[in-house]
């Protein structure tokens, strides 16, 4: 029977032959990922009388939105959080010496194709670079699903991408993702799950296939997939040994939608305050001068997005006015990085290298905006006031644009470099 | 289910969870969040709001993060439900689980200005602008969604199932 990716993982968690969108299920949860969250979690769990949880193995918790903690209140919640994993013997715990929960599940090979895997986090769909159906949820629902191992869902129609075409260096796979949403809305794909395949999604690395994904819930998405080809194949043995069932997608089956696109047609894009989808593109863009430039998050900070970065910056300078602030995604990249020399290119430049984690991007630490101050980032939202003054600005673009914007001072094209 | 009733209050398209609670108040108790819900688009709100309101709103509310402070903040302040042309689907999911109505309902924001009377049936799925006489037909909710309304939110649920078992 054809199905598509969201219908046969959410058939085959929920024990149906077959699944409809629209047809709600029960479903059996493979993993749940908890980051800071975990410390309501676990209150959630004691109001509630729950003492021992469903499947300790299936849990992983990963501290990623307060490292370190930047003031006493987070401070307390990471005590509260090593309390939980402990009272529930939860063995999966990487205490803020690991990088950003979406980099670390991938990296340490928590994600296998075909799994049904829900996170406190609404970029939690990340892990669809692999074939993963996964999306974010709240304290609450984590904590229905630790003591239940359950949890409904909607089964939801699915939009399919044909990419063809390969993305021009410097352009990445932000810029398609900053397309899409500016070319249809922040909401196209609202309750929607998305495949990306076709030539122009092979072409990418899985690092890139994480950006789009990442990408997906800016665009309203639920879940969001790539095949489980080569690359993904040699990511998995990589991390977990491989030998996983592959996520192939069944092209017979019934989509809501199917969009093409071709990405050597493309040019760098940038979304404009304050929502993901005021997009345009660079050339189009008026003279924006920046006082800060972010490089790094769960969205754009993987070893490729800091090379392609690092290559930029080579024998430059960041423009005195700038603070560029440059957060790698793991401790893994992080460290890979500055064997590799590209940390210290970016050091030489300029640019302040922050512990990998999710500070500034949500506006709790680390590199906030003040009033009128402008800041070009490759993280995920740029709604007012997320990265701290509401009378700030944020801008969203590539990697790239981003490194050539820290050394011009003002929004530029990475294409002029 | 009884009728929700209440003042509607409008807001536009993706008003986004920052909006609701901003980042800088995730580690705060939602008590504190909720005294500054809307502070950078709407200041005020939080003064004038009463309990029982209904948001009215646009298209893609509660987009963005899975904070769950969200919907809670707004059901503190007595928001008694929020209808919206659609939803950020975590908020959505956010606000069945702590027990605050959510309804999608085409069409209605056009239809209601500040101080509105909003009726809700959460159950038959239809909301009334009382102060214009205008009806609309909501997306009706799941029976397990109800029954977590119903109960008090999805922790209730889970309390029940927890006694049962002992």
């Amino acid at each position: 029977m054809a199905m598509t990716s969201a219908e046969s993982i959410l058939a085959r968690a929920s024990g149906s032959e077959k699944v409809e969108p629209g047809e709600y299920v029960s479903a059996v949860i493979d993993k749940a990922m908890c980051n800071e969250g975990f410390a309501a979690v676990f209150m959630n769990l004691g109001a509630a009388g729950v003492k021992r949880i469903q499947d300790p193995g299936r849990v992983i918790v990963i501290m990623d939105h307060y490292v370190p903690a930047p003031t006493e209140r987070a401070a307390t919640i990471h005590q509260l959080v090593r309390t939980g994993v402990e009272q529930l013997g939860i063995t999966k715990f990487y205490d803020g010496r690991h990088g950003i929960a979406h980099q670390v599940m991938m990296e340490e090979g928590h994600v296998l194709p075909g799994e049904l895997i829900v996170g406190t986090d609404s970029h939690t769909c990340t892990y669809g670079a692999l074939g993963a159906a996964s999306c974010g949820i709240g304290f609450s629902e984590m904590a229905y699903v630790l003591a239940t191992g359950r949890l409904w869902f909607r089964i939801p129609e699915t939009m399919r991408f044909l990419l063809s075409g390969a993305l021009a260096p410097p352009l990445s796979s932000k810029d398609v993702m900053l397309k899409i949403a500016g070319d249809h809305s922040a909401e196209m794909a609202q309750y929607k799950s998305l495949e990306f395949s076709g030539e122009g999604a092979r072409e990418m690395s899985v690092e890139a296939r994480m950006t789009m994904s990442n990408m997906a819930v800016e665009l309203g998405a639920k879940f969001c997939f790539f095949e489980t080809d080569e690359k993904a194949e040699a990511w998995l043995a990589e991390k977990c040994g491989g030998g996983c069932e592959p996520l192939v997608f069944d092209k017979k089956a019934p989509v809501s939608s199917t969009y093409e696109m071709d990405l050597s047609a493309l040019e760098p894009q940038v979304s404009l305050p304050h929502t993901v989808d005021n997009v345009k593109a660079i050339s189009l863009l008026e003279r924006t001068e920046v006082q800060q430039a972010i490089l790094g998050s769960c969205t754009n900070g993987r070893l490729e997005d800091l090379r392609l970065a690092a290559g930029i910056l080579a024998g430059r300078k960041v423009h005195p006015g700038v603070r560029l602030l440059v957060i790698p995604a793991s401790w893994k990249v992080y460290r890979q990085a500055m064997e590799e020399g590209t940390l210290g290119t970016i050091i030489a430049a300029g640019g302040v290298i922050l512990n990998p984690g999710c500070g500034p991007c949500f506006g709790a630490h680390g590199g906030l905006l003040g009033p009128g101050e402008r800041c070009i980032s490759s993280t995920n939202r740029n709604f007012k006031g997320r990265m701290g003054s509401d009378q700030a600005e944020v801008y969203l673009a590539s990697p790239a644009t981003v490194a050539v914007s820290a050394v011009a001072g003002y929004i530029a094209d990475p294409r002029d470099m | 289910m009884e009728l929700l009733k209440g003042r509607g209050w409008n807001f536009g398209d993706n008003m986004d969870t920052d909006a609701i609670v901003s980042g800088r108040f995730l580690d705060a108790p939602v008590e504190e969040a909720a005294r500054h819900v809307f502070e950078s688009i709407r200041p005020g709100f939080v003064d004038e709001v009463r309990e029982g309101d209904v948001i009215v709103a646009g298209a893609n509310f509660g987009c963005g993060s899975s904070r769950e402070s969200a919907p809670e903040a707004l059901k503190t302040l007595g928001i008694g439900c929020v209808v919206a042309e659609s939803f950020g689907r975590i908020f959505f999911r956010n606000a069945i689980a702590i027990g605050l109505p959510a309804m999608v309902c085409a069409g209605v924001s056009e239809r209601f200005n500040d101080g509105d009377t909003a009726r809700v049936d959460v159950e038959k799925a239809t909301v009334e602008n009382l102060a214009s006489g205008s009806s609309f037909a909501a997306e009706p909710l799941s029976g397990e969604m109800l029954l977590i309304l119903e109960s008090g939110g999805i922790m209730e649920v889970l309390k029940s199932m927890m006694g049962e078992e002992r």
